[in-house]
């Protein structure tokens, strides 16, 4: 192999690196916040990133009535009508992605923190009693019954537990998490539009060169993922530094209790901050749609796991951290997969992750844990 | 006038019963102490009264209204607010920006603000050489300052002060309470938790004794500063 052709290959790793990263620190930075003011690792954020990805595939094939992509035939749009476009179905993904994520908080975690209420107690049974009833039966409608029987005793326990107002163990947020993981990601697996199946996304951009940098050709939609998901987290910065609401979820981050002295509503932050990670992650889903074209109910898990990857590597707790982890990751993934090669690709994301936490245990840019700076 | 008064107060921390009972009153314009050595219920109790601790029995009142059940940051806006044990500042927030987070319930921006930062750094006139320094880099003294001048920049009607004097040296303790004096001149009614009795019975109108969750001795300040049994217990004879 010539030399020229390595150097090109390396640019073009890079690109496509860039790109993938970009799409993991959006989905970081959800993980990331929500660790920083909770200190809980929201496993189902996976799946807030999951419903973006099909909120895109609806707002796109319902709402603007663009046809689904035939062979070698695209629904190409262009000039300001593709621009429209394109921001409603961003706007449309981050939009239920947030209210998911808040509704998410609401029902699954809540409650556990001890000032929950029958709407949250029951919700959180059924999700319980399904999860339970996944493991024994593996199909639909026994598995609804089940969930449906086992609602009742254990939301009158939930609620018992509920009204001491005391807060639950560690150990309840997890499996709340995993359970409502599992639950919405079956719940797409099982009634959504493609079923089990990948489903195509339409494609209307025309994914032509737009520019050709150092040898290597670079193409509209890896431009417009990179410069969009800076712009995202320009504004995520902004809007926690400058913002009254920011303020607060960075005293919360830091001193939930003296926040609360000082008059933060705590319950308030959380929700804001559930609803930004779900808004970062429904671009990050609007944005993974325009490159790769296709989504998958179960999507959500290796990304999701990939994008807490990213958090760990860069410091979980600090969105620069997110930042980072999610480009190095990207890149470390790309550059991986050309030299051992693709089946190689999940393995040395996580031995780099390994080799970072030997040597930082905190994570690259993670300070102390409790101080790390949102 | 009364400002605040506790009624019967029962607080439990997890299984185990912190306050069993505590009443006392607080008159505007006042500054009253708790004092009592380690785990009386003192700190326990201030932060019953911001909120952040359950009440399991018994009541709190405001300007007359009952704000037992009532929301910390609801409280904030009625103008209670504390400066807590420890100092709670927030060490990836510059000084500055601890200062707002004093102003968060109230929100308001420019020049009421802007006086109201003027009055704080006029107290506390380190802060404003450190003005843009990260709050965890400060040291115990600038901090208790910073934690006191955060609380004031809410435009408490009350001011909570736990334990002022924790951790620093006789120097600056006199000027913390010099400063306590000057702050209660202003119209600030203080309640001040302290282990440091001999200051605190001081500096207070009024004080209380407060023993493994009772309250055992109440008193004017310079009364219990001279009570033979309250010297013995806290003031070292």
């Amino acid at each position: 192999m010539p030399d020229w052709l390595i150097v090109r290959t390396f640019w073009d790793l890079t690109v496509t690196g860039l790109a993938l990263g970009s799409i993991y620190a959006l989905v970081a930075l959800g993980y990331t916040l929500v660790y920083g003011v909770l200190r809980l690792i929201n496993f189902a954020h996976s799946e807030i990133f999951m419903v973006g990805t099909f909120s895109a595939l609806i707002a796109s094939t319902q709402l603007l009535n663009i046809p689904m992509l035939e062979d070698g035939n695209y629904p190409y749009r262009t000039g300001g009508t593709l621009v429209l476009f394109l921001v409603f179905i961003l706007f449309a993904a981050m939009f239920i992605s947030g209210v998911g994520a808040v509704a998410l908080e609401r029902i699954a975690y809540r409650p556990l923190r001890g000032n929950g209420d029958a709407f949250g107690a029951i919700v959180l049974a059924f999700l319980t009693s399904f999860v339970i009833g996944l493991i024994f039966v593996n199909e639909t409608k026994a598995n609804l019954i089940i969930a449906c029987v086992g609602t009742a005793p254990i939301s009158y326990s939930y609620l018992r537990f509920f009204k001491k107002g005391k807060k639950a163990p560690r150990l309840a947020f997890l499996i709340s998490a995993i359970g409502a993981s599992t639950a919405i990601a079956e719940a797409v697996g099982i009634w959504g539009p493609n079923r089990r199946e990948q489903y195509q996304t339409p494609r209307i951009l025309e994914k032509k060169v737009l520019f050709n940098a150092l040898g290597t050709d670079v193409r509209v939609d890896y431009v417009i993922v990179i410069v969009g998901a800076l712009l995202m987290m320009t504004a995520l910065t902004l809007f926690v530094n400058k913002t009254k609401l920011g303020r607060g979820v960075r005293a919360v981050a830091q001193d939930a209790e003296t926040a609360r002295i000082l008059g933060v509503n705590v319950d308030l932050i959380i929700v804001v901050t559930f609803a930004l990670g779900g808004v970062m992650a429904g671009g990050a889903a609007m944005l993974f749609t325009m490159v790769y074209d296709q989504s998958r109910f179960n999507i959500g898990f290796i990304l999701g796991v990939k994008s807490f990857t990213a958090a760990v590597l860069g410091g979980i707790g600090n969105l620069k951290g997110a930042l980072l982890g999610g480009f190095m990751l990207g890149l470390v993934e790309n550059y991986g997969s050309a030299l051992f090669g693709g089946q190689w690709k999940d393995v040395i994301a996580f031995v780099v992750l390994l080799v970072v936490l030997m040597v930082r245990p905190t994570g690259i840019l993670g300070e102390s844990l409790g101080r790390a700076r949102v | 006038m009364t400002l605040l008064e506790v009624r019967d107060l029962h607080v439990f921390y997890g299984r185990i019963e912190a306050i069993k009972g505590v009443s006392f009153t607080l008159n505007e314009g006042e500054i009253v102490t708790l004092i009592g050595a380690n785990g009386a219920g003192k700190t326990t109790t201030l932060r019953t009264i911001s909120g952040v601790r359950t009440v399991a029995e018994g009541s709190i009142f405001f300007e007359g209204e009952d704000i037992t059940k009532m929301a910390p940051h609801d409280r904030v806006k009625r103008g209670i607010c504390q400066a807590p044990e420890g100092r709670g500042i927030f060490p990836g927030m510059t000084v500055r920006e601890n200062l707002d987070m004093g102003t968060y319930v109230r929100g308001d921006k420019g020049p009421q603000k802007a006086k109201d930062l003027e009055h704080v750094m006029h107290l506390f006139p380190r802060l404003r050489e450190r003005i843009g320094q990260m709050g965890g880099t400060l040291s115990g003294g600038e901090q208790q300052m910073l934690a006191i001048g955060r609380a004031l920049m809410s435009k408490p009607r009350l001011l909570l002060l736990d334990e002022p004097s924790m951790g620093l040296a006789p120097m600056l303790i006199a000027q913390i309470f010099t400063i306590i004096k000057e702050i209660n001149a202003d119209g600030i009614s203080v309640l001040l938790v302290e282990q440091n009795a001999t200051q605190a019975l001081k500096t207070a109108h009024r004080g209380y004794v407060l023993e493994t969750g009772y309250v055992v001795k109440t008193g004017a300040g310079s009364d219990l500063l001279v009570d033979p049994a309250v010297r013995a217990a806290y003031l070292g004879g």
